[in-house]
């Protein structure tokens, strides 16, 4: 029943739908249409297995951390290896099948919303491949503090334009994204990077990251003969979370972690935690858990990753969270950086900043752990991105 | 009856269109909000849209954009713009007035104590820019119990959507000129005349034009064609260039005479040219 949803008007229970301005519905509903039709089309599915094996490198790993795992205690732990995916991240396997998509419609330009960057380069990379044309919208803040990125994209040739509206980080970038494809909905696609928006983007966006845990069942069941106890991975909109949780669903033996940024700490006014702190709300073209005041604004959300730095979350999250499908658990900046050191040292793998908060949960989860226990983190990304802000936070020492 | 209504039967009688001012409330403050609301209607508005400022205006372009993040700076709610409006009428305004606001304050707010508010507040009418017309049937139940007018929305590129939108459309209809956010615009949608027709062919409402319009010479052109024209930004653009003289007590009544002028403006170049 669970992995049915989202229904005809793009719920999931109460939350998901579409809340956008009316010049935006005939494009949502033009996307579903032709979503719908190429889903169960065997020419455009071979097209975007093939791009994921030949350009990005999938399957992805499924490693058994050994080191990891002995340093926690006694269960054995697996890293999904997103972070191995080409840009280095699973944002990847979104914006491959978009861009096929925007091609099979005939669109010629494509834009998309980015925070770290992370999704721009992949959208970026993709255009670059398929022959489109790319916009890519950073709050000027994010632009200032990813230089690297910034020039990664416009080395692949797309357009960076940087917004200065509200705080000029991600949330805008994806409000001004969305200004623009209103006034340009007729020749352009919108790439969106996370689960999140009006419908129906969080179900094809989930639909395009369950290569995550599609394979990772597969493999789980290979190398240990049955499924995991719990599976780990970070959320911000929650687009990794989503596609390694959603074929696990319907196996309730599996426990299902999703990890947010608490920031300084969720007793702060410093943290991304929308599910521990936030309240149900209309936030970008859907109903979500939000950060937002008892009058409706959406507040600022604070993190040292900037994936995770986002003031909502998937609807399909919510959902789950409402449902107890999935426990969502808020991790510290301190906490996520002394698990990534972790990993760096025990593995030699330096994961991305969100990645690390799913290490930093099981870190805290470890005590209650038996032998019996096997548990599946998502490593979404690799942390080169990240090394020059955890730079800075630390002052330039490792800790 | 509805004030809406009201107003538009009388410019009907006269053969007249509808000027509809949008301003965004407690830009620069609330206070001066109240004395340009009185400046418009002297200037000759025949409905105000109050914006409720928010901080993800997503159908808004910058200068609306502006004008929420100041009036937000100034701790204006939701509640602070039904406020107004009473305060308003309490200085004896006789106009419509309109809530502009997005959804999420409204939902917030819990939709039973909004309605409340609204009939308190003497407010007329509602437009909300982000709910679509498949996520708003509660809403609209209880705004037709109230009888509160809920403004829909159709858009260039709503084509079969409109005959629905407008099947329960009352007030009157709200067409977007243009695919894109408000704000200025010397453009508009090439088939934009064609597009009213339409609208018009389905609406047994009266029909509005908005989105982009700021100039007398526009407002005469939409004049032949609709019932009612809404100049938003280029309002809140002229309120904002004023602010220093809003902001002084010896220029703040020259400060108001300007934005009343160009309200005057707009009217008098559709006056001369009444259908």
């Amino acid at each position: 029943m669970r992995t049915k949803l989202p229904d005809v008007n793009g719920r999931f229970g109460v939350f998901g739908g579409r809340f956008v301005p009316e010049t935006l519905m005939n494009a949502l509903i033009e996307l579903e249409q032709e979503y719908n039709r190429y889903a169960e089309d065997a020419d455009f599915k071979e097209e975007i297995a093939y791009l994921l094996k030949q350009y990005s490198g999938r399957e992805t790993p499924l490693y058994y951390a050994e080191r990891f795992s002995r340093h926690l205690g006694k269960a054995k732990i697996y890293l999904k290896r997103e972070d191995l995916n080409h840009t280095g991240a699973h944002k990847i396997n979104n914006a491959i099948a978009q861009g096929v998509l925007a091609k099979r419609m005939g669109k010629t330009k494509v834009i998309a919303e980015t925070g770290a960057g992370q999704h721009g380069v992949a959208t970026a990379t993709v255009a670059a491949l398929l022959g489109l044309e790319c916009k890519v919208f950073m709050g000027e803040e994010d632009t200032k503090r990813q230089q690297l990125n910034v020039f990664r994209m416009k080395m692949l040739g797309a357009e960076v334009i940087p917004v200065t509206s509200g705080s000029r980080t991600l949330k805008d970038a994806g409000n001004e994204a969305l200004r623009y494809w209103v006034s340009n909905v007729e020749d352009t696609f919108y790439v969106l990077g996370s689960a999140v928006g009006p419908h129906p983007y969080p179900m094809m966006v989930r639909n395009f990251q369950r290569i995550i845990g599609d394979e990772t069942r597969r493999q789980i069941l290979e190398s240990e003969g049955r499924l995991p106890s719990m599976i780990l991975a970070p959320v911000g909109g929650g687009s990794n979370a989503i596609g390694m949780f959603y074929p696990f669903l319907e196996d309730s033996e599996v426990r299902l972690i999703g990890v947010e940024a608490a920031g300084k700490g969720v007793e702060t006014e410093f943290h991304a935690a929308t599910m521990t702190k936030g309240t149900q709300g209309v936030f970008q073209g859907s109903m979500s858990y939000l950060l937002q005041d008892e009058y409706g604004q959406v507040q600022e959300a604070h993190s040292i990753s900037a994936g995770l730095d986002y003031p909502g979350v998937g609807p399909e999250h919510s959902y789950l969270k409402d449902i107890e499908r999935v426990q969502y658990e808020p991790i510290t900046d301190a906490e996520a950086l002394e698990a990534l050191q972790l990993l760096c040292r025990t593995e030699g793998i330096i994961p991305a900043l969100e990645s690390a908060h799913a290490l930093a949960q099981a870190v805290k989860m470890a005590p209650q752990w038996t032998e019996e226990d096997l548990i599946v983190i998502n490593l979404s990304g690799r942390g080169d991105k990240d090394v020059e802000s955890i730079m800075a936070y630390t002052g330039g020492k490792t800790i | 009856m509805n004030r809406i209504d009201q107003t538009f039967e009388t410019l009907k009688l006269h053969n007249k269109t509808a000027l509809i001012p949008y301003l965004t409330v407690g830009d620069p403050d609330p206070e001066t909000t109240l004395d340009i609301i009185a400046e418009l209607e002297s200037a000759g508005a025949d409905i105000i849209e109050l914006g409720v400022p928010y901080s993800d205006p997503l159908a808004d372009g910058p200068v609306i954009q502006r004008a929420s993040e100041r009036a937000l700076k100034n701790k204006v709610t939701i509640r602070t713009c039904m406020d107004i409006a009473l305060k308003a009428r309490e200085r004896g305004s006789q106009l419509p007035f309109i809530l502009f606001t997005y959804y999420n304050p409204v939902l917030q707010m819990g939709l039973g104590t909004f309605f409340e508010e609204v009939l308190k507040h003497d407010i007329s009418g509602l437009i909300i820019p982000d709910l679509p017309v498949e996520e708003s049937s509660e809403i609209r139940t209880r705004a037709a119990a109230a009888g509160v007018h809920l403004i829909p929305l159709v858009a260039p590129t709503s084509h079969e959507r409109i005959a629905t939108i407008l099947s329960e459309a009352t007030g009157f209809v709200y067409c977007v000129s243009s695919l894109g956010v408000t704000g200025e615009r010397t453009d508009f949608y090439s088939g934009v005349e064609a597009f009213l027709e339409t609208v018009k062919e389905y609406s047994r409402v009266p029909i509005a034009i908005g989105f982009g319009i700021s100039t007398g010479e526009q407002v005469a052109r939409f004049s032949k064609i609709c019932d009612g024209v809404v100049v938003g930004s280029a309002i809140v653009r002229t309120i904002e260039s004023n602010i220093p003289l809003l902001d002084c007590e010896e220029t703040r009544s020259q400060g108001l005479s300007q934005i009343g002028q160009f309200v005057a403006q707009l009217k008098g170049a559709k006056l001369a040219l009444d259908r």
